[in-house]
């Protein structure tokens, strides 16, 4: 790679022992992608969180602390493991709390901004056309790359941590131009209305080609998408497929015509979805006989509109008895629910709403999956569908509405 | 260390050249997979055993372990899951992806765990689960040391 004088600097240790270690892990990074230089980047969204990081990341945290690590852009935190407030209440292990609490405390010292959002890009910073961020959540970067035509790669935990203290990142991948022309071709002739149909075409495509590089262009799209149907849409393509950016012609800013999006090459595949495919993905799921009492809505965390449409969904209704409904947001949209009263209607329903958090990254989730029997997990997000696999769940994709139906009739309507 | 002579593949060549690598020369037991991997959606990072269901290697130890896999899935956990788990001396010697995401490689750059990336041939043409099999990221090459025992459970 072709180092500047200040970089060079750095790596002789002139800015400090932190910086100079960021600097190196960034040069090995770099060299393995091939990066001939660095850029310089605006803003940083990193994940840390103890149920992720495990001892040995709380310890090299605590380590940078001393070393003197300051993270010299803004720099905000994605979605945590713990709300404090319901630790006892969903049965974690308290001790993983107070670790927790101390991890927070190193990232303060750090310079960092405990947010503890994935829909940063919502809440907090929407970058502009062309503008390098670092930023981890592999939702907020397809968002970040693919709506505001802004660049960013995935960037985890500790290489977010280095572009926060260095200040750049290695340029490759969805920093160059080569790499965010589209090269799946994508015909939508579904009526997509709901967001889990959003988040079910992210699971067609994502599923069928697992690949970082790959950038499916969506064209013929009827509705003009909201920035929930976008959200949605993205995290199921980058939780699916791995994916970092996507196109849709006559909306995201680097697709205004079909050949653009493609940078005049030709997409490598097409593919169609008909609301026939949409269907197909709802009738895929099971229960297997077991009863549907655990729906949630999460990952990514709600944002204030999701959380007035669950308000009114839910407004003069009661959950079940023995059955439990989450939902997740982040601090912001929580207090602006409550002062605009959605929150209230979501809570007398008997919805317990957890801030900072997302469900399938809660410390003890599959303990906690045990201990309250729970087998089958309904929910209106794919990401979540995909993800919390992980901790033995079955999970089962729904509409919004049919969500809230099941919460509180039982009733099964896909 | 003097390295033992690599043995021949099937095919006769007994080595795979990969496209990109980072890390250590290391050697170890193949542990070959049909589907791609997550550290956050596949893997128990406790035990270190695969543990979604369904998974093509269910219930396998990935201690020690010279992964083959042919794509990264999902998540930006691997950044600090790599260094968790090799923290906990359950991380894997080497892993070796088909296609990767920047993800798998920052976690294994920041945990000194050797990756590997591009496979010049389908891996199951040389190797079968249970080969010991050198990693070597300088050469960027990855060779058949020696054959599994015939005794030895397979499976990939």
């Amino acid at each position: 790679m072709r180092l500047t004088a200040e970089e060079k600097k750095i790596l002789r240790g002139a800015m400090g022992p932190a910086a100079k270690l960021a600097l190196e892990l960034q040069v090995e990074i770099g060299k393995f992608f091939g990066a001939r230089r660095f850029v310089p980047v605006s803003n940083v969204h990193m994940m840390g969180d103890i149920e992720v990081m495990g001892d040995g990341g709380k310890d090299f945290l605590e380590r940078m602390v001393k070393l003197g690590a300051r993270c010299v852009r803004n720099t905000t935190t994605n979605a945590r493991c713990f709300d404090f407030d319901y630790v006892a209440m969903l049965g974690q292990d308290a001790g993983e709390a107070d670790k927790e609490r101390k991890l927070i405390s190193c990232l303060r010292q750090l310079n960092v901004v405990t947010a503890d959002t994935c829909i940063n890009y919502q809440t907090i910073y929407q970058p502009h056309k062309g503008e390098r961020v670092a930023w981890g959540d592999t939702g907020t970067v397809i968002y970040a790359n693919s709506v505001f035509g802004a660049r960013s790669n995935f960037e985890s935990g500790p290489a977010a941590l280095a572009a926060a203290i260095t200040g750049r990142v290695p340029e490759y991948g969805f920093h160059l131009d080569r790499h965010r022309r589209g090269t799946i071709k994508v015909s939508v002739t579904a009526r997509l209305e709901d967001l889990a149909d959003w988040g079910a075409v992210g699971k067609i495509v994502g599923s069928a080609h697992q690949d970082y590089f790959a950038v499916p262009v969506f064209d013929g799209i009827k509705e003009k998408p909201s920035a929930d149907q976008l959200k949605h849409l993205g995290a199921a393509l980058a939780s699916y497929g791995s994916m970092g950016m996507f196109h849709m012609v006559g909306v995201t800013p680097e697709a205004p015509t079909l050949r653009a999006a493609f940078g005049g090459r030709r997409p490598r595949t097409t593919m169609t979805i008909t609301s026939r495919d949409i269907d197909r993905v709802y009738a895929g799921y099971e229960t297997h006989g077991n009863p549907l009492n655990l729906v949630v809505f999460s990952g990514p965390q709600q944002s204030l509109f999701e959380m007035k449409r669950l308000a009114e969904l839910l407004d003069g209704r009661k959950v079940k008895p023995g059955t439990r409904v989450f939902v997740t947001t982040s601090n912001g949209v929580k207090s602006a629910a409550a002062k605009l009263g959605y929150l209230d209607k979501i809570t007398t329903a008997g919805a317990t709403v957890l801030e900072g958090v997302c469900f399938y990254i809660l410390q003890n989730i599959a303990q906690i999956r045990v201990k309250n029997g729970w087998s089958n997990l309904v929910t209106n997000s794919a990401k979540l569908a995909n993800i919390i696999g992980a901790h033995r769940f079955n999970a089962i994709l729904r509409r919004t509405a049919a969500c809230i139906d099941i919460a509180c009739a039982g009733e099964d309507r896909p | 260390m003097r390295c033992p002579s690599p043995a021949r593949g099937r095919d006769g060549t007994g080595s795979l050249r990969v496209t990109r690598a980072f890390g250590a020369a290391v050697e170890g037991e193949a542990l070959i997979s049909d589907e791609g991997f997550s550290p956050r959606y596949d893997l128990d990072r406790w035990t270190g055993l695969i543990s979604r269901p369904g998974h093509a290697l269910e219930g396998r130890d990935i201690k020690d372990k010279i992964l083959i896999t042919p794509s990264a899935k999902g998540g930006i956990a691997a950044g600090w899951a790599f260094y968790d788990i090799k923290c906990k001396g359950i991380a894997p010697k080497a892993f070796v992806f088909g296609i990767t995401n920047p993800v798998m490689v920052q976690g294994a750059v920041f945990a000194g765990i050797t990756i590997t990336e591009g496979w010049s041939r389908d891996p199951h043409d040389i190797f079968k689960t249970g080969d010991i099999v050198r990693v070597d990221p300088g050469r960027k090459t990855i060779e058949l040391v020696n054959r599994r025992a015939t005794s030895q459970g397979g499976g990939t």
